[in-house]
C-alpha cells in the first residue's frame, strides 16, 4: 500500500475505500494514466489553472462544482448513476429478467469488447485534441477544450474502473492497453478510424465534439440501456458530461458561421477572407468531412455482433423504453443496401439492423444541429443554408463505402464525375492551410479570434470576458 | 438445413493467375507474393457474400492452382509470403453463411478440399524447398489462421489489435475445420491447456502472448511491416537451395463432356447413372519420354504430368459434381513399358521436373485414396498394373482380377511400389496392405518383369480372381451389392480401413475432420432450429441440447 487516501485523491461513489482489489488495481494504473497524460494530453498547459467542472457527487449540484484546478490535479472521479432497485433488462432475450450486477460469464468476452472499444476513444479524443491549445480563439474556447479533455480522461477512468471490476486479469491488460495505443500512430492506432483523424484545428475540433462527440452519446445511450447494470449506471453519467462537449461543438461551429455570415451583411462585395474569417463553403466542407466521417463510426448496415449484443440485453437501442416491443425477434427493418453497384430496398431481421436503428437517431440528431446553425442564419436575415451530408456520401465502413454519392441528394455518382466535384464537397488541401493559417491564440480575456463570434454567455454564469484560464 | 437455399452450381476446378477473382500473386525473384483479397460479390454461388476476406471452395480452387504453379512455373521461387489485402484483417476464414446453406455433402467436400490445399502447401515446404511466411497483416481468425499454420511461419503484425483467433466453438459450435486442432498441438506444439484456452475464446490472442504461446513466430509493429516481412522471406529463401530458373508452364486441362462421359486425353469417365457407377480408366500412350531430360522439355505435356493432373481433375469433379455416384470401377491401361518408364524417370536420378512430377503423382493418389467413394480396381482384358498403375489398383477398397489365359491382365512392380508414394500415414501402400505380414511387402517387391493374374492372386494383390465363366457375373453382383449399402456406411468404412498403420498430422487431420467436426456438423447443437451454427447472425440465441455424450 502506498498510503495514498484514494477516497480523497479520487472522487467515487463505488466505495473504493473498502474495495481493496480495485484499490490495488487502480494504484498500479493511476501512475501509468497521469504519465499517458503528462505525454499525450495537452501538456503544455499542465501548469495553468483552469477554471473547470468536476464531478464530485452524483448529486444535482455534485456534479457540476466549479473552481480553478491544474489539469494534472484534476480529481477524476468514478461515478455511477444511483442503483435502481429492482431494474430488470429491458430488451432482447433476458427481458424482464433481474438486471445483472456481475458479468455473466457467458457474455464476458462481448462485454469487454464492447467496454474497450467505447473506452479507446476516450483517450483517443485527448490526443487527437493535444495541441489545439496553442491556437485557441480565446481563453473562453481554451477553458471549454480542456474541459472537454478532462472528462474525456474522466470517462476513461470510467471504463477502466468496469474494466478492473469485473474482468479480472483480462480487464487490466487490457485497460493497459488502453494507454499504449495512440491516436493516428502508424504501429499501434486507436481501434476506430475517426479517432485516428488528425484534429489540427479549431474548426475541425467544433466539428468533433458536435459530430464524433455525437457519435459518443448514441453509444452511450445503448449502452445505458445495457443488462449488465454497472455498465448501464456509468453511461448514465457519463451522458451528463457529453452533452456539455455537444454544446462546445454545436456553439462553436455556430459562432463560426454567426461571425462569418456577420462579416457578409456589412461587407457584401468583399471576400470574409479578408477579414480573416471562414467562408461559409469551407464550413460546410467541414461539416461535410466530419459528419460522414462520424456516421462510419456504427459499423456496418448488417452485423451479427449487433444481433448478438441486443438479444444477450448487452447493448439496446437508445431510448429502449420508448419502444414498444423489446424483444425485436420478428420484426423486420429495411433498408437501401448497396450490391454490385446498385442500391436495392432489402428487408432484414430487426436485430441485425441495430447498427442502423441507432445510425437512424443519429442522423436525425445531427439534422437538429444544422437546423439550429440554420436558425442563425435566419436570424442574420442570410439566405446561406447548410445541410447535412446524405449518409451514404463519403463512406468508409458499411455497403455505402463502395460506391460515390452524392452529399444532397445521396445518388450514385461514376468516378468522373465524383472527381470533378470532390474538391467542392470535402475540405482540400488549400481549405486545410487557410484555416489553419488562420489559428493563431487570442489568450487576452474577452478577446476572440477574428473568425468566431464570442459567445452569448459564459460558463457558470460568469462573463464572456472571465479569466478562465490563468497563463501568467 | 440439409439443403442448399440455392441451387447449386458445378465447381470448377481449372484457373489460371490472370483468372483469379480473389488472389493475386506476383513475383520478385525468389520470393512470390499471394496477397488474398476476396472480391465479396463473386461467391462460388449465389447466396452469400464473402465479406472480411472469407472464402469458399472457388477462393480455395485458386489457391491449390497458385501452389501448384509455384512449384512447376516457378522453380526459382524460395519463399512464398501468403498475406492479405485488406486493412486490419488477414482472413475471416470459411463463410459461414456458404456454410450454413450448403449440403452435408457439400461441407465435407469442402472441408477436406481446404485440408488438402492446406496439406500441399506443407508438401511444397517439405519437399521442393519451398517455405511459406504467413504476413498476417491483421486479424487471422478461424480458417483464417489454420492457413496461416499450414506455412512454415507466422509474422503477426503487432497493433495492439491484431489477433489470431479459433472463434469456432464460442461464437458457431463446430470445431475448426481445416486441421486448426491438430496443428496447433502436433504441429505448433502449444501446451494443451493453452490450446484450450486459445480455442475458446472468440477475439484469439495478439501481440506478444501470441508469440509466447508459440501461435505465431514473431510480431512486427505496423510501420516496420514490409521490412520485416521481407527480412522474413529473404531469411527462408536463403534457407533453401536453388532448384532451378526457369519452370514448366501448365495449359488448362481439358475434357469433353457429357452427361454420360467425361473424356480426357488419357483419363476417361463414364457413368452409369442408373447403377450409380462410374469407370474411371487412365491410359499411359505407346510411348513417352525417354529420359528426364526428355519428359522436361515436354514439361506440361509429358503423359505423366498432363494424365495425373486429368486424374485430379476427374476426382475433384466426381467428389463436388457427382453425389450420387457410388462406386468407381478403376482401370489403368497401356503399355507396361510406358509405366515402367514413367516409374524410372520419376523415381530419381532425374530432375527438378520429374521429381516434382513424383511428388505430385503421390499428391493425387492421396485425393484418391481420401475420396468418399467406393473403389474397385478392375483388372479385366488389357489393364496394366505396373508400378504407378499398381498403386493405383492397392489404392482401391478391392481388387477384382479376371483370371483369363485368352484376355490377359498384366502386372508389375517397379521402384514406385517401394514407397515412392507414401500414404498419408507416411508408409508405402503395399506396407499398408501387408501390414500384419511385412515378408509379404518384400515378397512382392521381389517379383520381376511382368506377371499375370495367378501370381498377382498368389502374391496378395488380388481380392477376388474369378475365372472366365463367372467373371461378368461375379463383377455385376459386387457392384449391385456395394451400391445398395448405406452410403453413409460405406463412407466411413472405407476410411476406417484405408489408413491401417501409423497415425501422423495427416491421418489424424482428415481422422479427426470425419470423426468429430463432420459428427458435430450434423448434431441438433449445431445446425438444429437454435443449434449455434444456424443462429449465428440471426436474431436468434443457439439452445443447446445440455446431455454429454
Amino acid at each position: 500500500m502506498t498510503g495514498i487516501d484514494y477516497s480523497q485523491k479520487i472522487p467515487n461513489n463505488v466505495d473504493l475505500a473498502g474495495d481493496k482489489r480495485l484499490q490495488r488495481a487502480l494504484e498500479a494504473w493511476q501512475p501509468n494514466y497521469l504519465e499517458w497524460w503528462a505525454q499525450m494530453g495537452p501538456t503544455d498547459f499542465n501548469t495553468k489553472d483552469i477554471y473547470l467542472r468536476t464531478a464530485i457527487n452524483v448529486g444535482a449540484e455534485g456534479w457540476a462544482h466549479f473552481g480553478y484546478v491544474k489539469m494534472p490535479d484534476y480529481r477524476w472521479g468514478i461515478f455511477l448513476a444511483p442503483q435502481e432497485e429492482g431494474r430488470t433488462v429491458g430488451f432482447g432475450d433476458h427481458f424482464g429478467q433481474p438486471a445483472w450486477q456481475q458479468v455473466p460469464g457467458e457474455y464476458r468476452n462481448w462485454l469487454r469488447r464492447l467496454i474497450v472499444t467505447q473506452a479507446d476513444t476516450e483517450p483517443a479524443s485527448v490526443e487527437q485534441q493535444r495541441l489545439l491549445g496553442h491556437t485557441a480563439p480565446s481563453l473562453y474556447d481554451l477553458r471549454n477544450l480542456f474541459q472537454v479533455n478532462v472528462e474525456e480522461g474522466r470517462h476513461l477512468w470510467a471504463m477502466v474502473y468496469l474494466l478492473h471490476t469485473y474482468f479480472g486479469k483480462d480487464g487490466r491488460e487490457e485497460a493497459e492497453e488502453l494507454l499504449h495505443r495512440r491516436s493516428g500512430n502508424a504501429d499501434h492506432p486507436r481501434i476506430l478510424g475517426t479517432f485516428n483523424e488528425p484534429c489540427e484545428d479549431w474548426l475541425s475540433f467544433f466539428c468533433f465534439t458536435m459530430f464524433t462527440d455525437r457519435d459518443g452519446k448514441f453509444q452511450l445511450l445503448a449502452l445505458a440501456e445495457s443488462g449488465f447494470d454497472p455498465l448501464s449506471r456509468t453511461c448514465r453519467f457519463m451522458l451528463t458530461e457529453e452533452a456539455h462537449h455537444m454544446f462546445v461543438g454545436q456553439t462553436g461551429v455556430g459562432r463560426v458561421i454567426e461571425k462569418t455570415l456577420t462579416l457578409m451583411k456589412e461587407h457584401p462585395e468583399r471576400d470574409v477572407r479578408d477579414f480573416g474569417a471562414i467562408p461559409i463553403e469551407i464550413i460546410q466542407k467541414y461539416i461535410n468531412f466530419w459528419a460522414s466521417s462520424s456516421t462510419d463510426l456504427y459499423g456496418a448496415e448488417i452485423s451479427s455482433n449487433s444481433a448478438n449484443f441486443f438479444r444477450s440485453g448487452l447493448k439496446g437501442r437508445a431510448y429502449e423504453e420508448k419502444q414498444a416491443d423489446h424483444l425485436a425477434l420478428d420484426q423486420a427493418y429495411a433498408f437501401e443496401n448497396f450490391v454490385d453497384g446498385r442500391i436495392s430496398k432489402e428487408e432484414v431481421p430487426l436485430r441485425n439492423a441495430m447498427n442502423e436503428v441507432l445510425r437512424d437517431e443519429y442522423v436525425r440528431d445531427n439534422q437538429k444541429g444544422i437546423d439550429y446553425w440554420n436558425r442563425i442564419a435566419e436570424r442574420l436575415n442570410s439566405p446561406v443554408r447548410f445541410t447535412l451530408p446524405h449518409r451514404r456520401f463519403n463512406r468508409k465502413i458499411g455497403c455505402y463505402s463502395s460506391g460515390r454519392f452524392h452529399p444532397a441528394t445521396g445518388e450514385l455518382l461514376d468516378e468522373s464525375t465524383w472527381q470533378a466535384h470532390v474538391e467542392q464537397w470535402l475540405p482540400t488541401a488549400k481549405d486545410k492551410a487557410y484555416v489553419k493559417s488562420l489559428m493563431k491564440p487570442v489568450y487576452e480575456k474577452g478577446q476572440y479570434a477574428s473568425w468566431i463570434a464570442a459567445p452569448a454567455k459564459g460558463i457558470d454564469d460568469k462573463g464572456v470576458d472571465y479569466e478562465y484560464v490563468k497563463l501568467a | 438445413m440439409a439443403a442448399t437455399a440455392h441451387p447449386s452450381v458445378p465447381v470448377v476446378f481449372q484457373t489460371h493467375p490472370n483468372r483469379y477473382k480473389h488472389w493475386k500473386l506476383s513475383f520478385d525473384g525468389d520470393v512470390a507474393t499471394l496477397v488474398m483479397n476476396v472480391n465479396p460479390g463473386e461467391g462460388q454461388r449465389e447466396g452469400y457474400e464473402l465479406k472480411l476476406n472469407s472464402y469458399d471452395i472457388g477462393v480455395d480452387v485458386e489457391l491449390a492452382d497458385a501452389t501448384q504453379r509455384i512449384r512447376f512455373e516457378h522453380p526459382e521461387v524460395r519463399c512464398v509470403v501468403v498475406t492479405g489485402g485488406l486493412d486490419r484483417v488477414f482472413c475471416a476464414g470459411a463463410n459461414i453463411v456458404m456454410l450454413r446453406t450448403s449440403t452435408h455433402g457439400f461441407k465435407v467436400n469442402f472441408c477436406k478440399y481446404t485440408n488438402e490445399t492446406r496439406l500441399y502447401l506443407e508438401d511444397a515446404s517439405a519437399n521442393s524447398g519451398v517455405k511459406f511466411l504467413a504476413a498476417l497483416n491483421g486479424t487471422a481468425s478461424g480458417g483464417g489462421y489454420e492457413l496461416a499454420i499450414a506455412c512454415d511461419k507466422i509474422l503477426l503484425a503487432d497493433d495492439r489489435n491484431s489477433a489470431v483467433s479459433y472463434p469456432e466453438v464460442p461464437l458457431l459450435g463446430v470445431l475448426p475445420g481445416t486441421g486448426g486442432l491438430t496443428r496447433i498441438t502436433d504441429k505448433r506444439k502449444l501446451r494443451r491447456d493453452h490450446c484450450d484456452a486459445f480455442s475458446t475464446v472468440a477475439e484469439g490472442i495478439k501481440g506478444k502472448r501470441a508469440v509466447e504461446w508459440n501461435l505465431v513466430d514473431g510480431i512486427a509493429s505496423l510501420s516496420k511491416w514490409n521490412e520485416s516481412v521481407k527480412e522474413w522471406a529473404r531469411k527462408l529463401a536463403d534457407s533453401q537451395p536453388v532448384r532451378a530458373t526457369k519452370g514448366v508452364e501448365l495449359d488448362e486441362i481439358r475434357c469433353e463432356a457429357n452427361a454420360d462421359a467425361r473424356l480426357y486425353k488419357y483419363v476417361a469417365l463414364k457413368f452409369d447413372r442408373a447403377q450409380r457407377c462410374v469407370e474411371l480408366t487412365i491410359t499411359a500412350p505407346e510411348s513417352g519420354a525417354k529420359d528426364a531430360a526428355e519428359a522436361l522439355a515436354q514439361g506440361n505435356a509429358w503423359w505423366v504430368l498432363r494424365a495425373f493432373r486429368e486424374l485430379d481433375d476427374a476426382l475433384c469433379h466426381l467428389r463436388f459434381n457427382e453425389p450420387e455416384i457410388t462406386l468407381l470401377l478403376v482401370r489403368a491401361k497401356g503399355p507396361a513399358a510406358t509405366w515402367a518408364k514413367m516409374d524410372e524417370l520419376v523415381s530419381g536420378g532425374g530432375n527438378w521436373f520429374t521429381t516434382e512430377t513424383r511428388h505430385f503423382v503421390k499428391r493425387v493418389l492421396k485425393r484418391l485414396d481420401n475420396t468418399a467413394k467406393s473403389l474397385y480396381a478392375v483388372c479385366d482384358e488389357s489393364t496394366t498394373w505396373v508400378g504407378t498403375g499398381l498403386e493405383i489398383a492397392l489404392a482401391c477398397d478391392r481388387t477384382y482380377v479376371l483370371d483369363d489365359e485368352e484376355r490377359p491382365v498384366t502386372f508389375g512392380v517397379t521402384p514406385a511400389n517401394k514407397g515412392l508414394f507414401p500414404m498419408a500415414n507416411g508408409i508405402s501402400r503395399l506396407q499398408t496392405r501387408f501390414l500384419g505380414t511385412p515378408a509379404k511387402v518384400d515378397e512382392v517387391l521381389a517379383s520381376s518383369g511382368t506377371f499375370g493374374a495367378s501370381e498377382a492372386n498368389e502374391l496378395g494383390l488380388a481380392t477376388y480372381s474369378p475365372d472366365a465363366i463367372d467373371w461378368d457375373d461375379e463383377l455385376r453382383l459386387a457392384i449391385e451389392e456395394r451400391t445398395a449399402f448405406s452410403p453413409d456406411a460405406m463412407t466411413g468404412m472405407e476410411a476406417n480401413l484405408r489408413f491401417a498403420g501409423p497415425e501422423t498430422m495427416e491421418t489424424k487431420i482428415f481422422g479427426r475432420l470425419s470423426a468429430w467436426q463432420n459428427w458435430i456438423f450434423q448434431r441438433p447443437n449445431a445446425v438444429g432450429e437454435r443449434g449455434a451454427l444456424t443462429c449465428y447472425g440471426t436474431p436468434n440465441r443457439p439452445e443447446f441440447d445440455v446431455l454429454r455424450t
